[in-house]
Order: C-alpha cells, then structure tokens, then sequence
C-alpha cells in the first residue's frame, strides 16, 4: 500500500510525463535544440551524440519566439534528475527516428555555405553567443572557445538590468591588455592596437571601424609567413579566427565588420595552392584596397550625389549624432552650392553630436544644436531628416544609434520625410523586430556624471536594487523611414532583401 | 615583435657613492637581491622574453661570475652589451650604441628601478593613440628614514621637474627642470590656446621608463648632440608636440610644402615616421566619431602627430633608488614585491634568536642566540654571534658581528667586521672595514682609505 505522500508524488510524476510530452509533441523541432544545450548537463552521453546529429534536421528557430523557450528550460532545469532518464528513453527514441532524416540534414546543412538554403530541409538558425550570456553552458563553451586560441575573457561588470542580462557588459577601466603578455605574441600587435582603440572608444562609427580593421588585416598580411607544409589558404583564415575572437571580446563586431571579415575570408580562401606567397600577399592587399575603395569612399561619393538631389535650397535639415556619411552628404551638398540650415540633435552619454557640430561649422554650414529632449519643439521648423545606419535588416527595419527610432517616430507624427543614408556592404541578413534581442551594452560608468564637484551615482554598485543601463543601438521600423538611399540608389526600405538576394546572387 | 626591452645598467650611482664605490649600483643588494634582478622580474612578469642589457663590464662579470648574487631566477634571455666604464656615455648615448640591434619600439627600463606598476597601463597609452613617448611617474613618498652617516639634518636643495599634463591627465605637454628656468615658468600661447586647462605638477618622481618608437632611436643617430634620455631626450620630444612644422592642417601637401618642411626643421622629419598605409588610417581617423578635446574647431590630438603620454601612479610601489636614502625605503619595502619567504631556509638560525617578522634572512646565515633583529635585512653568509641586538639595518654579505653588538639604523657594507660589543647608531660602514671592539659610533662614515 502506498502511502498518501507517494501516491501524491506518483501522481505529480504522471503529470509532468503528460506535459513534457505535449510540450515536446509541439515544439519537438524547436525546443530540441535549446533543450539539448540545457539538458546537456543532465542527460547521458550516448544520447547527447545522437541527439546533437539530430540538430540540423530541426525546424528553424524564429528569434521572437526564442524569449519562450527559455523561462521554459529553468524549471525544466531544476527537476532534471528526476527526469533524466525518461528524457533520455524519448530523445533516444526520437532520434533513431529522426536519425535517418538527419543524415540528409546534415548533408543539407553542409552544402548551405555554398548554396542558398536548400528548400528540402529547412535550415537551424543557433542563436548566436554574445545574446546568451546568462545561459552558463553557453559561456563555458565560449570560455573552451577563448582559451583554445589563447585569448582571454572578459570579467563582467556590474549589475546588469534584468531585460539585457542576457548581453555582456564590460567596464572600460579593466581593459583586456591587463591580462596579455606585453610584447603581444599570441595577438598581432597591430590587433592588440586596434582592440584598444576599440573599446577605449578612439575608432567609432561603423564605416571607422571597418576601415580601421581591415587596415589593421593588412599589416597582418603583410607580416604573415606560411609555415612549412601548410597551405596559405587555409592557415591564414585560421590565424586570423582567435584575432577576430578578440575583436570581439573587446567590443561585439559591428555588422559592417562582418560582412569585411566575410569578404576577406573569401578571398584568402579563393587563392589557388599553386600561387606563390609574395604574389598571394600582394592579391590579397588589393583585394582590401578595392574593397575600401569600392565600398566605402566611392559608395559615399555615390550616395552624395544622390542625397544633393533631394537637398533644395531652403531646407532645413535635422540630423542625429554622428554618422561619417551624413557628415559628409552634407558637406558636398553645402561645397555644390545648396543652401540649406542644419539642425543637429545630441544625447547622453556619448554626446556625438558636439564632433558632428564641429565639423560642419568648420565648413560654414549654419548650425543649430539641441538636445533629443527637445526634439518635438524644433521638428516643425524641420523639412527633412536625415539619419545614418549602422546596419539595415534583412526584414527592413534600421539599425542605428540609440534615439535614432524616436527621431523617427517624433518625425512620422509631424509628417516630416525621414531618409536614410547606407551603404550596400553594411546590409546584414538578421532580421529583429525589438531592440531588446540583439543589443550591445555600453559601460555603465558613462552614465555617472560630476556636477559641482558631486558625484550622485559614485556608489551605484553598493545599491543592490540600482542598474544603470546604457545601450547602444536601437532598431527602427520600416513605416518611419521613408526613403532609403544607397549606394545602388534611392530604395524604399522594404528592398533590402532584394539587395541582398542580388548580392548573394554576384557572390 | 611588438617591443623590444633595453634595461640601462650602467649607471654609476652617483649620488650614493658611499655604497657604490666597491660594488657597482645594479649589483647593489635590495632585500638580499641585486638591484637589477627587480626590473628585469618585471619585465618577466609581464612577458618579456628577451631583455638588451647595457652594462659595463665589471657587472657582466658579476652577473654571471659570482654565486651569490641570485640571477637565476630570471628565465629570460639576457643579451648583455658592455660599454666602457669611463662614465661619458649618456643613456641616449648607449641607445645609439644598440641601434642596429634595434628593429621595433623599445621599453627603456632603468635599472634602479623597483616598481609594482601594472606595466600595461603605460604600454596601453603607448598603443592606443600611436604615442611617440609613453613614460610612467609616480607620486613622490617622503622618506621617513634617518640616513645613516648624515651628520645633522641635510636638506637637499633638489632641482624640482615641472610636468604639466592635460585635463584627463595622461597627455603630457609641458617638461622642464628648475635648472633651466631663469626667472620663471614659461609657457608658449600655442600650448595654451591647445590644452587651456593644464595641471602642473611638481612632487612626481620619473621613474625612467618610457616607451619609445623606433624612429626616435633613428633619430638619436642623426643627432648626436643629445647624450642622455632624460635630460635632454624626452624634453626634446614634448617641446616638439607643438612644433608648427609637426602640425599639418589639411594633409593635402603639395611637394612645396613638402620641401619647405624639410628645410625648417629635418630633424622633425625623421620622427614624422609614417606607416606605409597612412591614407587609411588618416581615412579611419576622419570617419571616427571620436575627439580627445572639446571646444575649439580642431580634429582629434589638434591634428599633431607627434603625442607624448604619461601615466601617473598614485597606488602602489615605485621607487628609484639612486640616493641613500631611497637605498634604504627600498631595502624596507622590496620584501612585499615578491613572495619568497623572509628567511631563507638554508640560514642557521638558533631557537632564542628573537626575530621580528619584518626581517630578512639571507642563505647560509649564522645567526646565535640571544639576538634581536628587528626591522632588518641580512645578507648572505653573514655571521652574528650572540647578544647582539640588530635593529633598523641593513647589513650585506659576508658579514660578522661579533658578540654584544648593538647596532641602529646602519648600513654595513659586504665583508664587514664588527668587532666585540661595538655599539653603532646611524653608521654606514664601508666594504671590508673593520670596526673596533668597544668602538661606539654615532652617524659616521668609514670608508676604506684607497
């Protein structure tokens, strides 16, 4: 005879069973990878390697419905002794069913570099590491990742509020060089100079930090030597992995990096095994300075001409913070004889908007400069926006410094024409609909500020209930840009997957 | 490479010359280690691998020769340059001397040098804003200490440095000694419309190390007027920040202007080293958001190339020993920069020796019974017998104290004799000397006679 409390937890047991199977019968495909990551600890090896091969036989993973599955992994977490072994018997079974699928898969999923996803088996997107950091398996893995191409991590910083506790927050005083040996072995110098100047804040701006970084890939190149028996091709493509993992470490890559870091991969693995190193490096080197050229100085050239075709005489121009494009439409526009007034918003902490203001004054365009508080009083003296992006989705939606999104909706309700100003090689195939996913958090020690010889928020760390959060991006949604223009031409923001296809297409 | 370390070594010490006149300065004993083995342990710690030592020959000898002075535990590779002892060559000079060995930026290290700095703080300077100059100074500590051998209160009228540095306090823009200031501080109006907020700050001590490009040891060998790195090198370099000929507005030069800046001033031109892909950093720089001042109309650094960076201490240690005074701070405070233990275990030591924790113990000491040693260092192989009390001293190696000796707040020198029941207070004994028994001496010099 059982007594009352056993038959209690038996029949607590049974329920769990049901549910867990409901829960699995729907999202199997879906959970199955996030469950995996999480389960790991706690299920057994031999069921680990087949559910892994498993993996890319599993359905997409949709990046909204990606928040669901993690609350849901928690209490799954805390209970997994009792339910190892019945996760095991059913991942078992369902991976010898799907064992025969994922052979196709993982065929399918190999052949995805080279051709656009196949349509037969759909493909797994993972969600990436740097907006997993509360997930300690995710970061033991990257830890493993670190320290196998001998760069170290980063020590998190502060408190961290509990919407963005996902992403990595460092603080700027405890740089990563503290821990690199000073005649830098491990790392070029030159990575080491430029990861410095990174996250100290001296190269901002996407279209800098490209040029800086590609910049620094040439040095690289130039000092490189194929081991013996080692073919360029490939050595260099792994020497420069644990550069961009410090890159990365010291401030998350920007999308227009990426798509750099992209295009150089390829080259370096197009190089044919019988070309000679002199000959490759020098290949190589071209094939950045066109790159520059192309892409970065001749787009702007183009998307200033552009651009002076919808400056009129007369207009007044609202822009915000920084951006080098803008910045420079502005001043072609002003040398081929518009006149125009320009309004220059700013926001704390980073205050971009004083270099923006300095800049064009110094040309002798007439400037006025407020702050984001006030945009709503200045917007109906505004005849047009002009915004810079720092990445444009591939579901049409604007990646830009934060604020930018309220200028736009600030805009929209005057019914003042918002147009953006991008360049093709800054166009990413993310797609996100919430700034909240896929962030990048800044130190939180910019915030504190001394007035009057008082400091409010020195002690910020000892409130335990205190967080300072400062991000730095934001998204903007389609419906408040009007107008796109790029170095292809003047789009609607709804284009960009078509660009991209086209792009992929010419790859 | 990144940078190559040079450890200057071949100084005379001669603001000490009471301990130096025997043992060279590098080998002087700190904590019963050679002044030396402490910036080259830094060097180490931070991953140097190879160290250009620039010594004389002398110290080349005893580094290598002499068992007792313990430069094993430095695992770098040493590549040691000797240069003539006769004392004319300045460290620029010696710089000179190396220049083929030379190929990337150098860390110039003193080798009175003894520092706990986190090294990469400076380097950080050196690489972020593509310095010309990195250097590291430290807050100056007041020397509690009675100089043993000091007859009365001595009040050095030292030189005082002027530094100036900017608003974040890591640029340096303003150096000079009080020597070279006739009436008065001045300051030139193209500083001040630059940097209008400038600190000025006189209690720093320079603790000569600094980190220099490569084209400022090219340049030493153009010029061979300048003989020493601190005197004259590194003034040199801030006055040459705000040189008019090192500021080029718009960089659009046409070959006129090339040629006319070549004629102002070449010996600005071997230090306007650029890098083979100069229009794409100037291109980086332009499209960055990022200004190092706010408030006037000009770009980032003023549109200067030539920077010049200090990093200021104000924790932690930083000592150069060069004065007696400063020999003996050291010697009390070197025990916390590395944690070997106080005594070394091959030391023969009696049970009812009274030993205070603060005190080191060199190997192969003998030390009797009924001794009080407080607050001391003893060298090795030295020998005290009993009833001695050893408070506030510094003794070397190879020394003996005899029964019944008290000794104060002295240095003895290496191979010393103290004869029976000596009583010393603010002593400095020379090397080898021999002091009679029952002698009582107080704040003395004995020398050995040449």
């Amino acid at each position: 005879e059982l007594t009352k409390e056993e038959k209690q937890r038996l029949r607590k047991e049974k329920k769990q069973q049901k549910k867990n199977k409901e829960k699995k019968d729907e999202k199997a495909s879906r959970e199955s990878d996030k469950e995996k990551k999480s389960a790991a600890p706690a299920s057994q090896p031999p069921t680990q390697h087949t559910a892994q091969k498993a993996v890319p036989a599993s359905a997409p993973v949709p990046l909204p419905a990606s928040e669901a599955p993690v609350p849901a992994d928690k209490p799954a977490k805390s209970k997994a002794e009792l339910k190892a072994e019945r996760r095991a018997r059913q991942e078992a079974e369902r991976a010898s069913k799907q064992g025969k699928k994922g052979e196709v898969g993982q065929q399918a999923a190999t052949g995805k570099a080279k051709a656009p996803p196949s349509e037969l088996q759909p493909v797994v997107k993972r969600l990436p590491e740097h907006i997993q950091v509360d997930n300690p398996d995710v970061l033991k893995k990257l830890a493993k990742k670190l320290e196998r191409q001998q760069v170290c991590i980063y020590v998190y910083y502060g408190y961290k509020v509990s919407l963005f506790s996902h992403l990595h927050q460092y603080s700027r005083k405890a740089p990563l060089t503290q821990q690199l040996s000073i005649p830098s072995t491990v790392i070029h110098p030159a990575i080491v100079r430029l990861g410095l100047q990174y996250s100290q804040g001296i190269v901002a701006g996407s279209n800098a930090r490209s040029v800086a970084l590609l910049h620094a890939f040439k040095q690289v190149i130039r000092d490189y030597t194929t081991p013996p028996k080692e073919e360029l091709s490939r050595d260099l493509v792994n020497k420069l992995k644990p550069y961009i993992s410090f890159l990365n470490q010291c401030r998350p890559l920007s999308a227009s990096m990426g798509n750099a870091i992209k295009y150089i991969k390829k080259e370096i693995s197009n190089i044919p095994s019988q070309c000679k190193e002199e000959e490759a490096k020098r290949k190589l080197l071209n094939c950045i300075e066109c790159y520059i050229n192309e892409k970065i100085v001749l787009a702007a050239k183009a998307i200033a001409k552009y651009s002076i075709e919808k400056i009129s005489d007369g207009d007044v121009i609202l822009v915000y913070g920084c951006s080098s494009l803008v910045n420079h439409i502005l001043c072609e526009a002003f040398e081929k004889g518009r006149k125009f007034r320009v309004i220059v918003v700013d926001s704390r902490p980073r205050l971009e908007g004083r270099e923006a203001l300095r800049r064009l004054v110094q040309r002798g365009i007439s400037c006025t400069y407020v702050l984001i508080s006030a945009v709503s009083y200045i917007l109906p003296e505004v005849s047009k926006v002009f915004l810079g992006a720092h990445a444009l989705l591939a579901n049409g939606y604007v990646m830009s410094r934060v604020g930018t999104s309220q200028i736009a909706l600030v805009a929209k309700a005057f019914n003042v024409p918002v147009l953006v100003c991008c360049e093709t090689y800054k166009f990413c195939e993310r797609v996100q609909t919430d700034s909240f996913v896929s962030n990048e958090l800044d130190d939180p020690d910019d915030l504190i500020v001394t007035r009057k010889g008082k400091t409010q928020l020195e002690d910020w760390q000892k409130v335990d209930s205190l967080g300072l959060l400062n991000l730095v991006y934001d998204v903007t949604p389609p419906d408040f840009v009007d107008l796109v223009i790029t170095d292809l031409g003047m789009i609607p923001c709804t284009s960009v997957p078509v660009v991209l296809r086209v792009k992929n297409v010419d790859q | 490479m990144e940078l190559q370390a040079v450890l200057m070594a071949a100084g005379g010490g001669s603001r000490m010359t009471d301990l130096t006149y025997n043992t060279p300065k590098p080998m002087l004993p700190v904590g019963n280690k050679p002044l030396m083995w402490y910036p080259l342990n830094l060097l180490e710690r931070v991953g140097f691998e190879e160290v250009i030592v620039i010594t004389t020959k002398e110290v080349h000898k005893m580094m290598s020769t002499d068992p007792k002075m313990k430069l094993e535990p430095v695992k770098m590779k040493l590549d040691v340059v000797c240069i003539q002892e006769d004392g004319d060559m300045g460290t620029a000079d010696a710089l000179r001397h190396i220049q083929p060995k030379i190929k990337t930026d150098i860390l110039v290290v003193s080798c009175d040098l003894i520092t706990d700095v986190a090294l990469h703080e400076v380097v950080d300077l050196f690489r972020a804003h593509n310095a010309t100059l990195a250097m590291l100074m430290s807050k100056a500590h007041e020397f509690t200490e009675t100089v043993p051998g000091q007859k009365g209160k001595k009040k050095t009228a030292e030189q005082r440095d002027f530094v100036g540095v900017d608003q974040s306090g890591k640029r340096l823009l303003f150096m000079a000694n009080e020597a070279d200031m006739e009436d008065g501080l001045s300051i030139r109006k193209s500083i001040m419309r630059k940097h209008p907020r400038m600190h000025i700050k006189t209690g720093l001590v320079d603790a000569h190390l600094y980190c220099l490009k490569k084209a400022v040891v090219d340049f030493l060998t153009e010029n061979k007027s300048i003989s020493s790195i601190r005197g004259e090198l590194v003034p040199y370099l801030v006055r040459k920040q705000f040189s008019k000929t090192t500021n080029s507005q718009k960089n659009k030069d046409d070959v006129d202007d090339q040629n006319q800046k070549k004629n102002d001033g070449s010996m600005n031109h071997e230090l306007l080293i650029t890098s083979r892909d100069e229009p794409l950093l100037q291109l980086a720089q332009e499209r960055s958001c990022w200004n190092d001042h706010h408030g006037d109309m000009s770009e980032a650094y003023h549109g200067g190339k030539m920077r010049c960076y200090v990093h200021i201490m104000d924790q932690g240690l930083c000592y150069r020993v060069n004065t007696l005074a400063a020999y003996i701070e050291a010697n009390r405070m070197a025990p916390k920069l590395f944690e070997e233990p106080a005594v070394h275990p091959s030391a023969a030591i009696s049970e009812r020796c009274q030993m205070g924790s603060d005190s080191i113990i060199g190997a192969q000491c003998q030390v009797a019974d009924k001794t009080s040693i407080k607050r001391s260092t003893i060298g090795n192989s030295t020998i005290v017998k009993e009833k001695v009390k050893v408070t506030n001293t510094i003794i070397m190696h190879g020394v003996t104290i005899e029964e019944g000796c008290n000794i104060q707040g002295s240095v003895i020198c290496s191979n010393a004799v103290i004869g029976r029941g000596a009583d010393l207070k603010y002593c400095l004994v020379g090397n080898g000397q021999r002091i009679e028994p029952e002698d009582t001496h107080t704040r003395t010099h004995t020398l050995m006679h040449i």
